[in-house]
């Protein structure tokens, strides 16, 4: 029960903080924005092709805004050493990972919801109303994946003199299975591919997801320690 | 209170305490004094459950820091030259985040009580980044004490202070004395550290060097003697 007071309050701390001075969010919005022009101008939004790229697009968006997040997650905590705060307070060290996750999450969920039908309008690319619910569970489930990597490695890098170049360095090659993953599920649906085609793929993200989640909650005490 | 037995820190390949020995009962306000990269905050740090030892054991009411870490947090406040605070929230919004981490019953009414002990009563809506440096010292004095804790860690707490900041420090300080807290002060300052102390420690290399009563020091025999001790030690 504590467990989760401790999460939702490290939440709340960070969505506070946030929404407040919109460093974070403000910064990842734009950068996606950008992105997303240029490959409007990269890609003609009117050829066929548009139809193969466009799931790989919009991942390589997610991610990419997503790293500037998970960037400042840990980095944010060193003003003021905050950090050994944290350390200090009587809870699992779980619940400082899970806290700065879901935080995390939530940004990029932010970013998702606003980018996405941003992508749809800009790219004139119709998301059929039946393929909606799969898509919401194929973007959950590799941001969630992609989140907890990110905020685990967030921490370990943290200490890093170069932390901000650091981090992408480690987290891509860790997270091919999560974007390999979202990318083949969210083609398959978008193309309307029967849903055995797809099912494999969120199986894999599941897993995956499963593992991560797990990983931290044993490691994330040395994490801190170090 | 607090025991530590062959306290070992290993930082790289540096040593950073040395088997270090130490026990302090319950309400004794032992100060600290060493030069620097002694190692004195490491220790503080270690002891403060921070960070973990490379080798030793650390005993916090007889109990094995190791097994209980998490519970024995509860007992710890530590008041550092760094205030904990995070700039962009309130200081009470910072209050309530630290008082829901620690379980603090009836946290409104400890809110104020804290908040006026440092006198900050007519701040506490203000974002913490507008704070003056004294001020976030006394925030972060009030953040430490907010669940009452057992055994107070000082590192170097009068950095940067100024004279009022200082006062109401060495008030909450003397009022922990008389509740017979534990108090465990790192500092430079040999007025303000023997004040209060019924302990004095000298830490030189990653050692204690010197580990005695206040009742047979005064003021001027620490220094010379804090002199004689580095000196010896190094």
């Amino acid at each position: 029960m504590h467990m989760l007071t401790g999460i939702r309050a490290i939440v709340q701390k960070d969505l506070a903080a946030e929404f407040r001075t919109r460093e974070l969010l403000s910064s990842m919005l734009v950068f996606a924005v950008l992105t997303i022009i240029v490959f409007v101008f990269a890609f003609d939004p009117t050829k066929a092709v548009i139809r193969q790229v466009f799931p790989g697009m919009v991942w390589v968006c997610f991610i990419f805004a997503a790293v500037l997040g998970l960037n400042r997650s840990f980095v944010s905590e060193k003003t003021n050493d905050c950090i050994t705060g944290l350390i200090l307070c009587p809870v699992d060290r779980s619940v400082i990972y899970f806290g700065k996750l879901t935080a995390n999450f939530i940004y990029v969920t932010i970013v998702e919801i606003v980018t996405l039908p941003l992508f749809a309008v800009l790219f004139n690319y119709k998301i059929p109303l039946q393929a909606v619910p799969a898509l919401v569970l194929v973007i959950f489930l590799g941001t969630l994946g992609f989140t907890a990597v990110g905020t685990f490695l967030a921490a370990l890098s943290s200490n890093a003199r170069s932390s901000e170049v650091l981090l992408p360095v480690i987290l891509f090659p860790v997270t091919v299975p999560v974007v390999l993953g979202a990318v083949q599920a969210t083609a398959a649906i978008l193309s309307g591919a029967l849903t055995a085609e797809w099912v494999s793929w969120v199986k894999i993200l599941g897993a995956f997801d499963a593992v991560f989640l797990v990983v931290p909650f044993v490691l994330f005490e040395y994490v801190l320690d170090m | 209170m607090i025991r530590a037995v062959g306290l070992t820190k290993t930082i790289g390949r540096k040593e950073i305490l040395r088997g270090i020995d130490i026990d302090i009962p319950s309400g004794q306000f032992v100060t600290v004094f060493g030069p620097n990269g002694a190692g004195k905050s490491t220790l503080l740090k270690t002891l403060a459950l921070i960070s973990r030892p490379t080798k030793g054991e650390i005993f916090i009411d007889s109990m094995d820091t190791r097994k209980n870490t998490d519970s024995l947090r509860q007992k710890i406040g530590v008041i550092s030259h760094n205030t904990f605070l995070y700039e962009n929230l309130t200081a009470r919004e910072n209050l309530e985040f630290y008082g829901r981490m620690y379980r603090v019953k009836d946290l409104k009414n400890r809110i104020f009580d804290v908040v006026s002990q440092v006198g900050l009563d007519f701040s506490i809506n203000d974002p913490v980044r507008t704070f003056s440096r004294g001020m976030q010292q006394r925030l972060a004095i009030a953040r430490a004490i907010l669940h009452d804790p057992a055994v107070l860690y000082l590192d170097e707490p009068y950095t940067g202070l100024d004279p009022h900041a200082i006062q109401i420090l060495n008030d909450v300080l003397s009022q922990l004395n008389l509740q017979k807290r534990t108090v465990f002060l790192i500092t430079h300052n040999f007025e303000e550290g023997i004040m209060m102390s019924d302990r004095v420690l000298f830490v030189v290399r990653g050692k204690i060097v010197y580990d005695g009563g206040r009742d047979a020091l005064e003021k001027n025999d620490l220094r010379s003697l804090y002199l004689d001790k580095v000196k010896g030690a190094a």
